[in-house]
């Protein structure tokens, strides 16, 4: 934080840097988790759990050398970024863990696939992995503008991620996997970000076209044609990935997405309206002729149709989560006391948010709200701070991602909105889901220690004559 | 490009928004209702989380709770002596819900019930599990086990009732079925309950409440106490005007009588020791179809009878006068339940009063303390106490020296009847052996009871109430003196 204060006119007026602020918000997060946990023994079982030291120490690890890499490689990054992701994380694995511990769920697995493996060791593996991604993104991505050049690169690939699963068979009526061997990846959350980054790319160059060439018509700017191209293809393009990958959330998600990074990109409202219009149009179409999604929206409606009588499955899951949340009250039931478990299949992925709302209550439910809220909101506010349009694009991209993301799964297992297969963000259990929504902090950080960082001092001009400094 | 960058941070703080009232509407405005729905699966791990309460007879439960692995329902119930108090107990279970005293009681037995309500609460402080209260029948162990061993593995079912209380002492059903097979709610607990309700013995049928037969003779008394009641005959001992053969009323054919037996103008007490069906079917048909029908209602019929468990109505019907006739023999459309014949038996020895049926005598909140004492109540007085004493004569003659010298116990004063009940269509079927009995002390009369033996396995020829019944009846009423 050294600022070179030398002869000349103009001093650096330095951000402070928030390091330490980061490094306490970091113990804090660490330290709710590692209680958490605890709880989850002791609500359960009565003793500390077994595994606490290891569950502990990793935490502490991944948090420490996470922050430590910041300090050296981001050192001007937003600091509630790292700590709010650290601390869902965390929460995440305890809820996992929590799950893992039900019989009901246990003797589900036993019946489904002979066997039974808890999910949060897998977690903790995949969480280390996510954070290796960071790192590994803060240590090469030097600087964010460096991603332009990849543009169509990242269309391509956001492309083919797209693409690939309908390839693969469907898993659980919708095709959004692709397995290989024993692994599997869902490509749609890596695409999310690949996707964000094209249209930052393209946007910036087309931005004056797209905002300008436009003749008005009733007070709206309607585009020309040739501009209306793109958003065309993105409209057909995530209409068809809902039809042939049954996947309602990330069509939304790719939909929403370029619609928030046009308005930003030309400040033009019209642009709304007319997407709003268009998936209007496009979701009613589908919902006419597309069974999947017809059985959502009838889940939706009356999610307590047919319940118990092994219909409908999505239905009976809602209804469980619904009343999940009912049970969870104002305080919640305590963690590892709650019976969420009930909603079994997708308990922790999916619908981990009902465990959340039954055992940690409407408090707990607020709260974590509240804590994805900020990410977003800390993550506009780089878009806002960031000098470069690239940046302010990709930044509010990808915080605008994440906040459809949270707000479509959040909303379909609390029946606000129809159930659309997606995981909530650091919370659920998933390989792909951890590792990408890593890289995405870890590409915001970068842009907000590119926007924080000091303008460089002018070099010292030893030519100029020495100068009385006035500060304002 | 930094105002619609504001928007959109309005625009994400709004979702966010969303979310945080939807979460509010669904734990705090929603939160009761989702609570109580049917589907939420909630209530009934709670209802099985804590210990029920017990079924306690002679201050001894005759239920349980275990704690069972690998279900969410924590406790499991369990009986001891299933078989034999199941017709009491009923069954309670995780998968199929209860039945019975188990379920009239749920409220005291989980510790729900409102008069629970200051226990609840001052545990609540106390921090104290939450517990069940206690249910303390009536039930006499001694009377209940002779009249199961008694019946052993016949068809069949007995009743006994304090007659001065109308207290249920014994009801038993055979075959019985041990409700602690399909207390969880496993696969196994399914198969067994399958199995259970695919036994054509219906071991799962309350025959004491739930099945009506046929009266047969022991109906007689009835019929007797309606003549006495309508003034068709005021001595026991005078002649009745019976010729013999009796023609059936409003057919050509005799009514016959079992066997051959003095019944000509048989007196009140003689008819009874033979069981003469001519004497009696007459006066059905002297009386009509009117008068024996509230004879009857009087003792009981026509409507169902709350143990609380509820008994199935036993049925004197309006017919014409030949069915008319055959009715007041216990025959044609007459049925009855055994809990109705030994509410007959006991409105006799009690003096004409019948007292009301009941089988729950104290609730016990979980500090046993006693939250509810049953009070005897009077049902009806179906004859007055000068002509039960005189039917009260009539059937200490069938003990002592008519058809029911089997149930003869020494030193104590015994009253009955037996009953032969025909069935199936044109008598093709077995008959059912009955028998209804009282016994008498000094201090009036401690027990009453009426036994149904339904024998498909004995030889026809020795089915009678007599042979079968009786015994079954004095083993009970022995237990209940022995007790005293």
């Amino acid at each position: 934080m050294s600022v070179v204060t030398n002869t000349t006119t103009i001093g650096a007026i330095d951000a402070p840097s928030r390091r330490n602020t980061e490094l306490m918000m970091m113990v804090f997060a660490v330290a709710i988790s590692v209680f958490a946990y605890a709880n989850v023994g002791l609500a359960i079982d009565g003793k500390l759990p077994s595994g606490m030291l290891g569950y502990g120490a990793g935490l502490v690890l991944l948090g420490g050398v996470a922050h430590l890499v910041v300090r050296k490689f981001a050192p001007y990054a937003d600091p509630l970024l790292l700590p709010l992701a650290t601390l869902l994380n965390g929460l995440g694995l305890v809820l996992i863990w929590r799950l893992d511990q039900s019989q009901r769920l246990i003797q589900d697995a036993e019946r489904r696939w002979g066997s039974y493996s808890p999910d949060a060791p897998k977690q903790l593996l995949y969480s280390a992995i996510g954070v290796a991604f960071f790192v590994a993104v803060l240590m090469v991505l030097k600087d964010h503008r460096v991603l332009q050049r990849y543009t169509y690169i990242s269309m391509v690939v956001a492309l083919i991620l797209l693409i690939t699963p309908i390839f693969f068979p469907a898993v659980n009526g919708a095709k959004i996997w692709i397995s290989l061997g024993p692994f599997s990846i869902q490509p749609g959350e890596f695409a999310k970000i690949f996707i964000a980054i094209f249209f930052s790319g393209y946007l910036m160059v087309k931005r004056d076209a797209l905002a300008l060439a436009s003749r008005r018509f009733m007070g709206m700017y309607l585009p020309r044609g040739r501009d209306l191209g793109p958003i065309l293809t993105i409209w057909a393009l995530s209409i068809l990935i809902l039809v042939f990958e049954t996947d309602l959330g990330t069509s939304l998600l790719f939909f929403g997405l370029f619609i928030v990074m046009l308005y930003v990109a030309t400040e033009r409202t019209s642009w709304i309206v007319f997407g709003l219009l268009m998936s209007g149009a496009g979701a009613v179409g589908v919902a006419t002729f597309e069974p999947h999604v017809q059985q959502r929206v009838d889940a939706w409606m009356d999610p307590f149709k047919g319940f118990g009588q092994g219909g409908a499955g999505a239905s009976e899951q809602i209804a469980q989560s619904l009343m999940s949340f009912g049970s969870g009250g104002t305080l919640g039931t305590g963690l590892g006391q709650g019976h969420s478990d009930l909603i079994m299949f997708a308990a922790n992925a999916d619908f981990i948010l009902s465990t959340v709302g039954e055992e940690l209550g409407l408090a707990g439910m607020m709260a974590v709200l509240l804590v994805y809220g900020l990410i977003v909101e800390r993550g506009i506010r780089t878009a806002l701070a960031a000098r470069d349009p690239f940046g302010k694009l990709l930044a509010v991209g990808l915080s605008g991602a994440f906040a459809i993301q949270v707000f479509v799964v959040a909303g379909g297992v609390m029946g606000l909105i129809p159930l659309s297969g997606m995981t909530m963000p650091f919370l659920a259990y998933g390989g792909s889901s951890v590792l990408a929504n890593w890289a995405l902090i870890a590409i915001l950080i970068r842009i907000s220690d590119t926007a924080r960082r000091p303008a460089p001092a002018p070099a010292p001009s030893p030519d100029a004559e020495m100068t009385q400094v006035v500060r304002p | 490009m930094n105002k619609p960058l504001r928007r959109i941070a309005i625009f994400c703080g709004v979702l966010i928004l969303a979310l945080l009232v939807r979460t509010n509407y669904l734990q705090y405005v929603r939160a009761d209702e989702l609570n109580s729905r049917e589907e939420n699966r909630r209530v009934r791990i709670e209802r099985y989380a804590h210990e029920r309460g017990d079924i306690i007879v002679d201050g001894k439960a005759v239920t349980g709770s275990v704690e069972t692995n690998g279900s969410d329902f924590k406790y499991k119930r369990v009986w001891k002596d299933g078989p034999m108090w199941s017709p009491v107990t009923g069954y309670s279970s995780q998968a199929f819900d209860s039945t019975q005293l188990e379920n009239l009681e749920d409220g005291i037995l989980t510790g729900n019930d409102d008069q629970l309500f200051f226990n609840r609460t001052l545990s609540m402080f106390t921090g104290d599990e939450k517990q069940g209260g206690n249910v303390v029948t009536t039930l006499s162990g001694a009377a209940q086990k002779a009249a199961f061993e008694g019946l052993g593995n016949q068809k069949g079912a007995a009743v006994a009732l304090d007659p001065q209380t109308g207290a249920i002492l014994a009801l038993a059903s055979t075959p019985s079925y041990d409700p602690s097979v399909f207390a969880g709610n496993s696969d196994k607990d399914s198969e067994a309950r399958a199995k259970l309700l695919a036994d054509k013995d219906k071991p799962m049928l309350n025959r004491a409440l739930r099945e009506t037969y046929p009266p047969g003779s022991t109906f007689k008394v009835v019929t007797a106490s309606a003549a006495l009641e309508n003034g068709l005959y005021d001595s026991i001992d005078e002649p009745t005007d019976s010729p013999l053969p009796w023609i059936l009323t409003g057919t050509r054919n005799p009514l016959p009588n079992e066997g051959n037996i003095p019944c000509k103008n048989a007196s009140l007490r003689e008819a009874l020791r033979y069981s003469c069906n001519t004497v009696f079917g007459k006066i059905s048909s002297d009386l009509g179809n009117k008068k024996m029908i509230e004879e009857a209602d009087k003792f009981g019929f026509n409507e169902e009878v709350f143990t609380p468990v509820r008994a199935d109505k036993s049925v004197y019907p309006e017919d014409i006068p030949s069915q008319n006739a055959m009715a007041g023999i216990g025959q044609a459309s007459n049925r009855a339940t055994p809990l109705q014949m030994a509410m007959v038996a006991s409105a006799v020895a009690n003096d004409g009063k019948l007292m009301q049926p009941y089988m729950v005598a104290k609730r016990q909140a979980p500090n046993l303390d006693t939250i509810y004492t049953a009070e005897p109540k009077e049902m009806s007085r179906p004859l007055t106490a000068a002509n039960a004493q005189k039917l009260q004569q009539m059937m200490e003659t069938v003990v002592q020296s008519g058809t029911g010298t089997m149930a003869k116990i020494d030193g104590v004063t015994v009253g009955g009847k037996t009953g032969t009940a025909q069935h199936g269509l044109n008598n093709s079927e077995k008959p059912y052996a009955w028998f209804i009995s009282y016994a008498k002390t000094d201090k009036g009369s401690p027990v009453a009871v009426a036994v149904v033996v339904e024998d498909g396995k004995a030889n026809r020829d020795d089915i009678s109430g007599g042979g079968l019944a009786a015994p079954i009846a004095k083993a009970i009423m022995k237990a209940v003196l022995d007790g005293k």
